[in-house]
This record gives structure tokens, sequence and C-alpha cells, in this order.
């Protein structure tokens, strides 16, 4: 019988929980991406911002890559995790193109892959501290899905991760429509962007649109977004009321 | 409370570490303080480390992470090495230091910038920041003295800089922030890597630029008394 309980350090392996480790908290994250459907199959957006807590860190992080001949993943949330699951992926389509049966992956299949991993990450405590969004277009079947860190999936004619949800969502439930041309969408893409980078702390103006249609991939090159400043109210806003904000 | 320096808190590197891409290679840069708690358990560190005869890792955080997992990826590039036949690239040393600091994120508390040369790229720099994300840039700043560094590169930053320019940007950046961050110190250390070679510098602190509110140090106040007053006007 102890009289004196052994006190082991907090980070100690020793015990039940040595087997296991948890992700406690991100440290480099990605903000919002935010996709929709249009007439040829699925554009999506997302800036190149990596914060670093309340710093903007980094100013030219990739968030979108290409997955195999039919997909487009794009990532919010820890980057490293990211990193990861791009290589999960990577061998994912090098053991499919392996079959070589002529055969391959499309985004449905996936989005379901994705799901499985970040679900069962979950339940070991463990998560991929992202949320994904998966757009692809195979056999003239367009697909646009998204994945949590906790598990939760959906499919959806346009998704948005973070704040994009809150900002970028109503939007384009108002605006969007089927059978959009690519204009209509990149400006509709744009309009919530924007919106994000005035209203989202950890947007950075620098952003990339991408696209996937059958024909495959692209992504483009980064650029910055004009923002509106003169509005009258905003040169004398303590006009009214002096002393006010 | 003045007595509780508490000097056996983990070692700790403060640090200010720098690495630069020029047209020609690249320029690692830091601080050389290592605090345990308010103490400076050293005041001439060297946080410039050599993984290979092309590749350096600049450390900070904490010393005794960033020093293992150097260690490690050190012994690893080693053994490469003599399975390649020729020397590891930038990314490869870079890519092992990512294994490490992703797989163990949960433990680790440790930023590296991996900086070298190699014939296939040239000079490359890589941020490794906590939790293990690999970032290739064109000149990455860590530790606790970069945070006043941000508008200084924002600034000062330009493609294509001689080597020289690139060593003066990273020495007096360096410089900067030793003056206000209380957990770097001590003396700058530059190491220049490119096809040619590795260059190792040495900075003392009181060969640095002053910069504000700084003054010329002095032997003794004696000294500035016993100095010739000035010359009256001569109206």
């Amino acid at each position: 019988m102890n009289f004196m309980a052994s006190k082991q350090p907090e980070n100690s392996l020793l015990g039940p929980e040595s087997d296991s480790q948890r992700t406690l908290y991100p440290y480099v994250t990605g903000t919002s991406v935010v996709a929709l459907k249009y007439k040829d199959g699925i554009l999506m957006a997302a800036d190149m911002g990596g914060s670093y807590g309340s710093t903007l860190r980094y100013k030219s992080v990739e968030r979108m890559k290409p997955i195999g001949k039919h997909s487009l993943l794009g990532a919010s949330g820890e980057i490293s995790d990211f990193q990861e699951i791009l290589r999960y992926l990577d061998e994912l389509i090098l053991y499919d193109n392996m079959w070589d049966d002529g055969n391959s992956l499309g985004p449905k299949e996936v989005h379901n892959y994705l799901t499985r991993v970040m679900y069962n990450r979950r339940n070991k405590f463990n998560p991929l501290w992202n949320s994904l969004v998966l757009g692809g277009v195979k056999n003239g079947q367009k697909y646009l899905g998204t994945v949590s860190m906790i598990g939760v999936n959906f499919e959806d004619n346009h998704v948005a991760t973070g704040f994009g949800n809150h900002l970028a969502r109503p939007i384009l439930r108002q605006e969007w429509h089927e059978n959009l041309s690519f204009e209509d969408g990149v400006r509709l893409l744009e309009k919530c962007m924007r919106v994000l980078l005035y209203r989202d702390r950890s947007a950075v103006n620098k952003l990339q649109i991408a696209k996937i249609t059958e024909d495959g991939v692209t992504i483009s090159q980064p650029y910055s977004l004009k923002t509106y400043w003169e509005f009258s109210a905003f040169e004398n806003p303590a006009q009214g009321a002096i002393g006010s904000w | 409370m003045d007595l509780d320096m508490n000097v056996n808190a983990p070692h700790s590197m403060g640090t200010t570490i720098i690495g630069v891409t020029y047209n020609g290679g690249v320029v690692l840069g830091a601080d050389s303080r290592t605090s345990t708690g308010m103490y400076v358990a050293n005041r001439a560190s060297d946080k410039i480390t050599q993984l290979t005869d092309n590749v350096y890792v600049c450390r900070s955080g904490s010393a005794a992470d960033s020093q293992i997992v150097s260690d490690y990826v050190r012994y690893f590039l080693h053994q490469h090495t003599i399975q390649l036949g020729q020397p590891a690239t930038v990314k490869v040393a870079a890519n092992l230091i990512r294994l490490l600091s992703y797989n163990n994120k949960n433990m680790l508390q440790t930023g590296l910038i991996v900086g070298g040369w190699d014939k296939y790229e040239g000079g490359k720099i890589y941020g490794i920041p906590l939790g293990g994300t690999l970032i290739e840039q064109p000149f990455a700043i860590g530790g606790s003295g970069s945070s006043y560094l941000y508008g200084f590169f924002d600034q000062a930053w330009k493609e294509g800089m001689t080597k020289e320019e690139a060593e003066q940007l990273v020495v007096k950046a360096v410089s900067l922030a030793i003056a206000r961050d209380g957990a770097s110190g001590g003396v700058v250390r530059t190491v220049v890597i490119n096809s040619d070679g590795v260059t190792r510098n040495f900075y003392p602190g009181d060969k640095l630029q002053l910069w504000h509110d700084e003054l010329e140090p002095q032997h003794s106040l004696l000294d500035i008394l016993n100095a010739p007053s000035p010359e009256p006007m001569n109206i």
C-alpha cells in the first residue's frame, strides 16, 4: 500500500497515456477556402497566408494542390498536417496508378478516403487539424465536398471553411445558380474573398483561384484584390458624434 | 522576486536566427545567447550547426531539443551521403528535419532554419517552425528576436543581392534584434555557404553599429572626466 503517492511529471510517457499522442493546438495555420460548382467544373479560391498565432508570418503558402488527374484539394488549418495529408494522398494515387488498369481515383473516392482518415484520427483524439475542400470532375460528373477535423463531411454546390462559412456562404446562397460561366464564377469567388479580406483578421491580400474541369487542374498565379475605402462615412466617422468610433 | 531567478529552468535559446539567399548561395546568421530563465547560461553559444559539408542549420527554442534533432539529422545525412555517393541536397536535409519535427510535434519545442548549397538547386533556405511545417523561402527569420525584424525585412530585403550585401543585411538585422530582445544577445555569428565552400564569420558585440539610445562603450568614467574639454566657440 502506498502512503506517499509517487508524482510523475506532466509530460511523462509512463502510465496509461504512454502510447497515445494528441495534437493539442495548431501552430502555422491557413484561413478560409471557398469553392463552388460552375458550368464546366469546380472553382476554388484560397489566400496564400500562413499565420503563426496573430502574426501573418508566411505569405506565399499554396493551400490548394491537384490530386491525381481529377481532383483538387484545398485546406485550412495546420499547414504541417496538410503537408502530411498530401503525402498520404501521394501514396494513395501511386498505388492506384500501379494497378495500371486504366482506372483512376475520382474526387468522390478521394473525398471518402480523406473522410475516413480524418474521422479515425479524431477517434484516437489525435486529429489532423484541418478543414478540407475536395473538388473535381470525372466523366462529366462534378463533385464538391468538404471534411472537417472531426470527420464531419458533406457535399454541396458551394462550400467554405472557417470564416468562409459565416461570410462567404450567405453570399453564395443568394447569388449562386446552376451553370455559372467561368467569368461569373470567378467574380463571385472574388466577391467572397474581398469580404473575407475586409473582415477576417488572418486573411492576407494574395490569393489564388483554381479551376478543375474534365480537362484537368489549373491554379492561377498569385494576385491581389483591390479594396474600397472611400466611403464618406469612413472618412469622418466621428462627425455625428464626437468621440465615437 | 530578485532572488528567484529560476536557474533550473530549461535551457532555452531566446534567440534571433536568420537565413538569406543571395545570387550564388546563402548566408545564415544568429545571436549567441542561451538563457535559463533570467540567467544567461552561455553568452557565446554557436547556434549555427553543421549537418554536412554544404548544409547548416540555425537553431532556436529549446537548446536540448534543437541539439538532439541536429544530431540525429547529421547522423542520418552521413549515412545517406555514403549510400548516395555524393553530397546530400539541402532539400533532403530539410525534409529530415521536418520528419523529426512533425512526428514529435507534441514533445519538441524548436524552430529551425536549414540553409545550404548544392549543385542542383544552388543556395536554398528552408524554414521549419513549431509544428513541423516545411516552407522554402528566399529568406527566413526565427526565434524570439525575429518579432522585431518582420517590418525591417519587409523594407530591406531585395532579390538578387551580392554576398557582401546579404551578409551586411544579416549582421544588421541580428544586431537590431539583439538591441530590443532580452532573450537575444552576445555576438553575431554568420556562415556563408556557396559553391566555393563555407566561411564562418564572427562579429563581437562591441564592434556592432550603435542604435537608438545606445552609447559608445567606454573603459571607465574616469576617461570621460579626464578627457580634454571642448574648444570654446569663436564668434
